[in-house]
């Protein structure tokens, strides 16, 4: 299983490298949607079907609506030299790199086995938690009751960044 | 934005109805099986976005729409927040308390209060998502009039 989480782990770091560099914007968008379809295999290997449901569903959507935006805009993307200052930025890059997986492979070895260490703050969840919430789905009981606070937050911030598309792609006045 | 061809506009006739129907099902069996108000309000978006790519933006008074769908969805998100008060008032005074009866757990009018926030963050997630998608349509209409 780890062996299929990591090619496809690869692919979709293909897909956002070529969705990063294609001249043409539709294709770029196409190429974006591999990450998140991606995400959704990788979400039914690591058996959370919920999370691979809301995965799929709002990928879907938001590929529907960036392809619309794209072919509703212009589909060329402006393409400029790098100058002396993008060959610094070059350079900075490739040494944050060298200087971050020097210390992630330092903290992996500090790391539990992969599954193992989460299931000790998650056990008292999934032992009791049919009895005390009554829902069979052990996810909602755990979104909707034990961490209800988060849920609240998340629909707050959706609402708000409504408030926010409204208020800044409202170019006329109310009348 | 123009509509599509005929073949399109049937086809979406008869999708989109299956598509809120199926909406509706995993809202509302949100505690039994996977899924639940996001996935659920997400699908119920994608129903009427499908109609609206089909038929254009003329075909229906998107403006009105827009008014509702923005309704709801504050209507929902307070709905959400009055449930989630009404803990504090009944019973053990927590907020986000489980204070109706729980029921046997695998049927579908079970686990409490549980059921009726899934309905709400459904609707306020549906109305969420299609308010963006309608805004992103009319004001862009709005500049070329």
């Amino acid at each position: 299983m780890e062996i299929a989480i990591s090619i496809i782990t690869g692919l979709m770091i293909i897909g956002a490298l070529y969705a990063i560099h294609a001249k043409d914007l539709l294709s770029a968008v196409i190429a974006c949607g591999i990450v998140g379809y991606g995400l959704v295999i990788c979400f039914l290997l690591l058996k959370a079907p919920d999370l691979a449901i809301v995965q799929i569903v709002v990928e879907t959507i938001t590929l529907i609506i960036m392809v619309a935006v794209v072919l509703d805009s212009s589909r060329e993307e402006k393409y400029s030299k790098p100058d002396g200052q993008g060959y610094m930025a070059i350079i900075t890059s490739l040494v944050m790199i060298v200087v971050l997986f020097y210390f992630f492979r330092m903290a992996i070895d500090s790391l539990d086995v992969f599954g193992s260490g989460s299931l000790r703050m998650a056990g008292p969840y999934i032992e009791g938690a049919t009895e005390k919430t009554g829902s069979a789905n052990l996810v909602t009981g755990v979104v909707f009751d034990f961490r209800g606070y988060d849920t609240l937050g998340e629909a707050t911030v959706l609402v708000t960044a409504v408030l926010g598309v409204l208020t800044i792609l409202r170019i006329k006045g109310k009348k | 934005m123009k509509g599509m061809t005929v073949i399109v506009k049937k086809t979406t006739q008869l999708i989109a109805g299956m598509v809120f129907l199926y909406g509706i099902y995993v809202i509302i069996h949100g505690h039994l099986t996977p899924g639940g108000g996001f996935a659920g309000g997400v699908i119920l978006a994608g129903s009427f976005i499908l109609l609206i790519l089909a038929f254009g933006s003329d075909f229906m008074h998107l403006t009105k729409e827009e008014a509702g769908s923005t309704l709801y969805e504050n209507l929902a998100i307070l709905f959400v927040v009055f449930l989630a008060v009404s803990g504090l008032l009944l019973g053990a005074r927590i907020f986000f308390l489980n204070w109706l009866p729980k029921g046997n757990p695998g049927e579908l009018v079970s686990a409490g209060v549980l059921p009726l926030y899934n309905i709400f963050v459904g609707i306020e997630v549906a109305s969420s998502i299609l308010t963006i998608f309608l805004a992103l349509v009319i004001f862009k209409e709005e500049i070329s009039e």
